[in-house]
């Protein structure tokens, strides 16, 4: 999670990713951003994020990112 | 808010934006002052009646033919209902409609408009049409005279189609916007302009193809069982010319005599006896010989109803109180507005 | 059937009422018929085109889905015999399969629009390397364009690819698949529309709302208000800008950027207000595709706001599984490891935008210039992309100027002119005409005969005053709407909700530029 968020700050860094819940819907997060964050968390985490997952759902706050990585790292 | 209240506030609503949609097309539509040709058919409607003799047809028969000429000559009573590029099929349609007003004895009708079978200009189209009122002649007479580009709609709520003058409207249309005076005498259009012909023309273009088109033909033809079941003798006439773009050719000529004798119809070609009626194309022309000017248009006039007198037994009512009452103003109109353009 | 017709609103008078008449259960064939009927003043060839982009969808979607649930059936009963690697395995097997048959329907469906649309182009830029090798030309055949095919296209490849992804519903009835794709509204412009937000909404029953209804019925007055009485009015004076663009250049070049600006507002949200406030009368509810672009304080955000719809589905569909495929990622650590860090980070992206741009400004037209007007719409976003620590410290520096009402307004002011800078390609459509007039700008100072010149363009003063006022009320209502409930807080005035509408109507009617009669020299005759 701290990995997660510190990648976050790293393109942010005035934005409070911790309590944030409307990352996608209040626009703070946008396509660029998107595309940077899966390309990132594929180096650190080794996961890949399939672009079906790309979803406002997914991407609003950090818990529901890091339940994603969870997600498709089990599978 | 309750129903009913909405319900009543849209009624209301609705009626005034019609009120003001009529207004403004009343506004908008154009009055024809200055090109006066839109304004004859709408005219007829307040002197319908009592007519023994109608004219149909283009400017042929409404810068040729004077009625108060005849009136006061022959006491022929008699109406002009000739508008700008008059189609055969619209002159039908206005005959029909006028059978409905009056029984005429005559009607006459110029055949130049035979050269036309398809539907030819909008602007023209609207100086014949829009100043009808609505009947089924109406009606049809639209949709056979709509160029491709027209909508019936645009006949209906003439606002569609002349809402871009708004922005170019002149004292005019507020002037005349619920009531206008007559531009004609009795459907005759005064020009006292005199521009003398320069030069005789020989002859006309070449053409391709000089057989008149078949659907005129066919509309002639109509009209002609029209007039025979209303009791009214139908006559053909050419209005003297001397242009090029209004040419008569021999070909043309030899198709309607060969039609007139085949259906036995009077016709009168008044192309070669301008001599005899005394046309002078120095003088007797406003456009230099594409058509007459009063003073040409009353020669003709006077030839033209010795002929409607005596060889077609037009009646002299001149005797007749009510008749000679209701040619007397039309008389003074008409003599008024000749002194009136001289002067111009 | 273009919108503006008369028989549009002829064929709008006689839907309404029969949608709502006829038993619940037939109103989605009541559209469907309605829409192959609209589709048929196109062109009865036209149909063969949509009925074939149907037919294939409809069947590339059912083998998919039948896929897919034939793969939930198999692990389902081999739950027991197969361990946690094995069914991976399974998994991304039956994937790449239900990949493949994905590809077929899209490599079908997007080959017909390739062919119909881009051949002319193709071609043409084929004959100039001919002519150049001195092999002469051949010859560029003339095909049919089926109207609204990249709208319905796109729509319907997105509800294969949401099959694909397992984001909707597979849909077994091949005539409710063919109304989504050909719903008549949205055919001519768009919005592209979701199968999942749609769909359903296309097939319920639906009955008579009448707020809804006369919300709707407000909308699409609004929408022909914008269309006739701005966008139509100022295509007069393009038209003269365009038939000889090389004579109009200096000032009236910026002119023509303010022109075109307004012009296309107004004719494609207006075209949307008409499509929304249909769909709204029929009882649905479309996607907006519009969200005041021209407040927008950078491209990128005004991307977000202009043309949402088409937005979205590049970004949904090409922008997110271009950047996130393996060869991206592949190429991600490959550029990190030699480019560095920072830079290395930046090329995959880089090079999807770029790519998503240029499919962008392929798809607006068959031409060179749309693809530079995509390509440089990129720049615009890379430049300014590249420059957000510059901002960024130019904000921490001058907070207060930064957040200044001002300072908004004018990056708004900013975006505009620039958006309307590289918008004016689709007007010149040449882009060596294009760039020359716009160095003209700069070389040439003719703005001294600009008041007399534009009053030579077609339009007279009264039209400017009109136009000006027209954009006065599309501002004055922006502002309005963005404070959310506008509609709904005039329902509860009705008197000034229909003073308001009867005003809009009236100046439809008198001000709209339609009909033969707008052009006033075709009306004032001069023959004799």
């Amino acid at each position: 999670m701290e990995q997660l968020l510190e990648i976050l700050r790293s393109m942010h860094p005035d934005v409070d990713f911790s309590a944030a819940m409307d990352l996608i819907d209040d626009g703070i997060l946008d396509s660029l951003d998107i595309v940077t964050l899966v390309t990132e968390i594929n180096s650190v985490f080794d996961v890949t994020i399939p672009a079906e997952e790309i979803v406002p759902e997914n991407f609003n706050s950090a818990d529901a990112l890091m339940a994603l990585i969870n997600k498709l790292d089990e599978e | 808010m309750n129903l009913k209240k909405r319900i009543l506030i849209a009624v209301c609503a609705i009626l005034v934006i019609t009120l003001i949609l009529s207004f403004l097309q009343l506004l908008v539509v154009p009055k024809y002052r200055s090109n006066p040709e839109g304004a004859m058919i709408g005219e007829y409607y307040d002197q319908a009646g009592g007519h023994d003799v109608i004219f149909v047809g283009d400017c042929e028969v409404y810068e040729s033919i004077v009625p108060a000429t005849l009136w006061e000559e022959y006491g022929i009573s008699s109406y002009v209902r000739g508008s700008a590029q008059q189609l055969v099929w619209q002159s039908y349609y206005l005959l029909e409609e006028t059978f409905r007003y009056e029984k005429p004895r005559a009607v006459v009708f110029n055949v130049l408009a035979l050269k036309y079978g398809t539907p030819q200009s909008e602007a023209f189209n609207r100086m014949t049409l829009d100043g009808m009122k609505w009947s089924t002649s109406k009606w049809k007479a639209i949709q056979a005279s709509m160029t491709e580009e027209e909508h019936f709609l645009d006949y209906v709520f003439p606002l569609l189609r002349f809402h871009s003058r708004i922005t170019q409207l002149t004292a005019e249309d507020f002037q005349y916007a619920f009531d206008a005076p007559a531009v004609s005498q009795s459907g005759y259009l005064m020009q006292t302009n005199i521009v003398p012909m320069t030069e005789a023309e020989e002859e006309g273009r070449t053409l391709s193809d000089y057989t008149l088109p078949e659907s005129a033909m066919n509309y002639l033809e109509q009209m002609r069982l029209l007039c025979e079941k209303n009791g009214a003798e139908l006559i053909l006439m050419k209005a003297p010319t001397n242009s090029w773009a209004y040419w008569w050719y021999e070909e043309w000529e030899e198709q309607i005599c060969t039609y007139a004798e085949e259906k036995n119809l009077s016709y009168y070609n008044f192309i070669p006896l301008c001599e005899e009626i005394g046309i002078d194309w120095n003088t007797d022309t406003y456009d230099a010989g594409v058509h007459l000017n009063v003073y040409g248009a009353e020669k003709l006039s006077r030839y033209f109803g010795a002929l409607l007198q005596s060889a077609h037994h037009i009646p002299d009512r001149r005797s007749e109180a009510e008749t000679s009452a209701r040619w007397q103003e039309r008389m003074d109109a008409y003599r008024k507005q000749k002194i009136q353009l001289e002067k111009e | 059937m273009r919108f503006t017709s008369y028989e549009f609103l002829g064929f709008l008078v006689l839907l309404f009422p029969l949608y709502y008449l006829v038993p619940k259960k037939w109103q989605w064939g009541v559209l469907l018929a309605a829409s192959y009927l609209f589709y048929a003043f196109a062109g009865w060839d036209c149909i063969l085109f949509i009925l074939l982009t149907t037919l294939s969808s409809y069947g590339v979607a059912c083998w998919i889905g039948w896929r897919a649930s034939a793969e939930e059936t198999y692990l389902a009963c081999h739950r027991e015999e197969m361990d946690k690697e094995r069914r991976k395995a399974y998994k991304a097997k039956e994937k790449k399969r239900r990949f493949h048959i994905l590809l077929l329907g899209l490599v079908f469906n997007f080959g017909i629009l390739a062919v119909l649309k881009y051949t002319g182009f193709a071609m043409s830029g084929f004959n100039q390397i001919l002519n150049v090798i001195g092999q002469g030309t051949l010859e560029i055949p003339d095909l049919l364009l089926p109207m609204g095919i990249s709208f319905y296209t796109f729509q319907t490849m997105g509800y294969l690819i949401d099959v694909y992804r397992a984001k909707t519903k597979v849909e077994r009835n091949p005539a409710r698949l063919a109304l989504f794709t050909a719903f008549f509204p949205q055919l001519v412009q768009g919005p592209i529309s979701r199968h999942s937000d749609l769909a359903e909404q296309l097939y319920m029953p639906h009955s008579f709302d009448r707020k809804e209804f006369i919300f709707g019925l407000q909308r699409i007055l609004w929408g022909y208000f914008k269309k006739l009485v701005i966008a139509d009015r100022i295509l007069i004076a393009m038209k003269t800008l365009l038939a000889d663009p090389e004579e109009y250049r200096g000032g009236y070049v910026v002119m023509l950027i303010l022109l075109y600006s307004v012009e296309i507002y107004a004719d494609f949200t207006g075209g949307i207000d008409i499509t929304i406030g249909i769909a709204q009368a029929l009882g649905m509810k479309l996607r907006e595709n519009f969200n005041r672009p021209f407040s927008s304080h950078s491209t990128k955000e005004y991307w977000n706001r202009w043309h949402i719809t088409m937005g979205s589905w590049f970004t949904d569909y090409v922008f997110y599984p271009l950047s996130v495929c393996k060869p991206m990622m592949k190429l991600s650590k490959w550029s990190r490891a030699h480019l560095g860090n920072s830079l290395g980070k930046r090329v995959p992206v880089y090079l999807a935008t770029t790519v998503t741009w240029f499919l962008t400004g392929l798809w607006h037209g068959a031409g060179a210039n749309f693809i530079v007007w995509g390509l440089l719409n990129c720049l615009v976003i890379l430049v300014s992309q590249e420059l957000e620590p510059l901002y960024a410290r130019f904000r921490r520096r001058f907070p207060n100027l930064s957040s200044s009402n001002g300072y908004g307004k004018f990056m708004a002011v900013r975006t505009f002119l620039l958006m309307g800078l590289i918008r004016s390609l689709d007007c010149y459509r040449n882009v060596g005409t294009t760039f020359r007039l716009w160095g003209s700008m700069l070389t040439v100072w003719n703005w001294g005969e600009l008041p007399k010149g534009m009053l030579r363009l077609g339009l007279g003063v009264a039209d400017y005053v009109i136009i000006l006022g027209g954009c006065l009320i599309m501002a004055s209502v922006s502002v309005m709407s963005a404070k959310r409930g506008l509609r709904e807080r005039l329902y509860q005035h009705p008197v000034l909700s229909w003073v308001l509408c009867g005003g809009l109507l009236i100046a439809v009617l008198l001000l709209g530029a339609y009909g033969i009669g707008y052009d006033a020299s075709q009306f004032i005759y001069d023959q004799f």
